[in-house]
């Protein structure tokens, strides 16, 4: 087991850095402000005193490198400084802001995952053994056409036929934390539903590909040849070797979960971390534009990681890189 | 001497070109047509618009939220202005600007990958650095950061995705040309003492321009569908200019009334982005036999 856990230690400690290089970036974001940031945020009524007095406040009279440490430190256990926008002289914490947010996040990924894995694994894998006939026919078009939709031209049919014409489902998926279990699936039961057509589609194209390049190949050909019975071929033959790229699917297609809870979150009015994020780039409240950016590319980097040790723990070829 | 060979062996190469072309076409298949039907409409529509549009791109002509009727094929939007006329106009502004943001990320990524291709190095390892660092933040928390900063308007949005989706590029051209740079006809023109801009453009790119111009296609997609993202949070396109992203939003009360409408620009989108996809997919399985690349 002794080269598993250095490549996964390998793996593992350029994840952290790849961690840290972004969160520089994201932390630079601020850097690259230009210099009259301070007065479009503040009006063109302000005066050069109330510019200094905001420059302070953000903080732009410490040295970067100060700056970025402090920021990075107070994140660590959870203190994302505190938002641009004030009443009077009290400025919400960004935690505060967030926070609640991201459990509802959380909750409407989590579901969308539980729903859209098992579906397109299954639907993927019939489609790759039925290939090329009507059932992977339809199959390939609607994927295609579905890929091809934005996010919010789903969303919106949904809402029209399933809620105002058919009104099955709410509309709006307004959500809160005193609701039971069963009504917060209920509420949020649109955003749920268009989240897994998007990343259906692709994660279902993806396996059925990984699947059909895997039963092209030699050996399972051979295995055809003596006479294996198929689902024995698929079981014992086919699968030890899927699960990389099936993992590998999966992680990419939560990631993209990632982007899609930003448009699909604005269209319900899903309290979620997405919406905060929008709302904030509009008053351009950076620090809370800066703190959703790090949680959605932590993620995105996180579930990228977790991929990449899973694919190297199951799959013996990867230990031995070229 | 050499000259009138050079020439005779270019009309050669033009005309079996066209002639291949034609065969390909005769060839493609339903979904394909269907495709390239769908892109040409689109194009004269945008080219054309001032021509087809019945009505100003911005011209209030009465009440909101008309219903359709025969001075108003559409009905009105949220303003009282013409729906068919802003969508006519959408198709110009928002191909257009997805159109150029692609065409810029398409040179810069094309561009630095050959000449990564190329010199290796430290170039190399350079930009390859920064582009890992660049992939590794999705593309539209990225583009909403950038955005926060400098603030949404048209120029902005083409030049943070343009620069945002030129790392795939550049990782596609990369790698392609890579295999290209080896070849014993690239090391002769350099032996012959061509400089670098003959070898990027005469030698590697018209071997790797197949995957290049498939990859356009899908990259045009994502663009488009992201740009019509950021206008559909209203972040992207500014009004008054008319955009089929922002035109969702901003009809978008209508759907709680069981109107279609705002669906009508989502669909546009969608209907341009199946087009491509298509004619992408079966321009892929020709050009390289590639049946489930993506």
């Amino acid at each position: 087991m002794h080269p598993v856990l250095r490549t996964v230690l390998q793996r593992l400690g350029l994840g952290l850095v790849t961690l840290f290089v972004v969160s520089i970036v994201i932390f630079s974001a601020i850097e690259l402000l230009p210099g009259d940031f301070a007065r479009s945020i503040l009006g063109q009524a302000a005066t050069p005193e109330t510019v200094a007095a905001f420059q302070k406040q953000i903080g732009l009279d410490e040295p970067p490198v100060q700056r970025y440490f402090y920021w990075i430190g107070g994140v660590m256990h959870g203190d994302f400084g505190s938002s641009f926008a004030a009443q009077g002289d009290y400025h919400r914490q960004v935690i505060d802001i967030i926070g609640p947010r991201l459990k509802n996040t959380l909750f409407l990924a989590s579901m969308t995952a539980l729903i859209a894995v098992p579906l397109a694994l299954a639907l993927g894998l019939l489609a790759a053994l039925y290939r090329n006939s009507w059932f992977d026919r339809i199959i390939n078009a609607t994927t295609l056409t579905m890929i091809s939709f934005p996010d919010f031209f789903i969303a919106y049919i949904l809402m029209l036929v399933l809620a105002v014409k058919l009104g099955w489902l709410p509309s709006l998926a307004k959500v809160n934390p005193d609701m039971s279990l069963g009504d917060r699936l209920y509420r949020a039961a649109l955003p749920v539903l268009t989240l897994t057509l998007v990343i259906l589609a692709h994660m279902m194209r993806m396996t059925r590909a990984s699947i059909i390049g895997l039963l092209a190949s030699p050996y399972i050909e051979m295995a055809e040849l003596k006479g294996v019975p198929r689902s024995k071929i698929i079981v014992k033959h086919a699968l030890p070797n899927a699960w990389a790229p099936i993992v590998n699917v999966i992680a990419l297609n939560l990631a993209y979960l990632v982007v899609g809870v930003v448009v699909v979150e604005v269209v319900f009015v899903y309290p979620g971390v997405g919406q905060a994020m929008v709302d904030a780039v509009r008053s351009r409240d950076i620090p809370v534009v800066q703190a959703c950016a790090l949680i959605f590319a932590a993620t995105y980097i996180l579930l990228n990681l977790t991929a990449d040790i899973i694919a190297i723990v199951s799959n013996p070829r990867l230990l031995h890189p070229r | 001497m050499s000259e009138a060979s050079i020439k005779a062996g270019e009309v050669v190469a033009r005309r079996t070109m066209a002639r291949n072309a034609l065969r390909l076409l005769r060839t493609a298949p339903a979904t394909a047509w269907f495709g390239m039907i769908v892109i040409v409409s689109y194009g004269v529509l945008a080219l054309f618009a001032p021509l087809i549009a019945p009505y100003g791109e911005s011209q209030v002509m009465g009440d909101a939220y008309l219903p359709s009727s025969t001075a108003h094929w559409l009905g009105t939007d949220q303003l009282g202005r013409d729906m068919l006329t802003r969508l006519i106009y959408g198709a110009r502004n928002t191909i257009g600007i997805a159109l150029i943001t692609v065409l810029l990320s398409f040179s810069l990524g094309g561009t630095l990958g050959i000449l990564s291709a190329i010199f290796r190095g430290w170039l190399d390892q350079v930009l390859g650095r920064i582009v890992d660092v660049f992939m590794s933040i999705p593309q539209l928390i990225f583009a909403l950061m950038l955005l926060s900063i400098v603030g949404s308007s048209a120029t902005n949005i083409i030049l943070i995705i343009a620069l945002l989706d030129s790392t795939r590029f550049y990782r596609i051209s990369r790698s392609v040309a890579m295999n290209v740079v080896v070849m014993d006809y690239v090391e002769a023109a350099r032996l012959r003492g061509e400089n670098t801009s003959w070898i990027m453009f005469r030698e590697i790119l018209p071997n790797i321009l197949p995957t290049l111009v498939a990859e356009f296609g899908l990259r045009f997609c994502f663009v488009f569908l992201t740009i019509s993202a950021l206008s559909f949070l209203g972040l992207g396109i500014q009004p008054p200019t008319a955009d089929w992203g922002s035109m969702v939003r901003e009809n978008a009360t209508l759907i709680t009334y069981g109107k279609f409408t705002p669906l009508l620009p989502a669909g546009a989108i969608a209907l341009l982005t199946v087009a491509v996809n298509f004619v992408v997919d079966w321009f892929l399985h020709k050009t390289s036999g590639l049946r489930d690349e993506k």
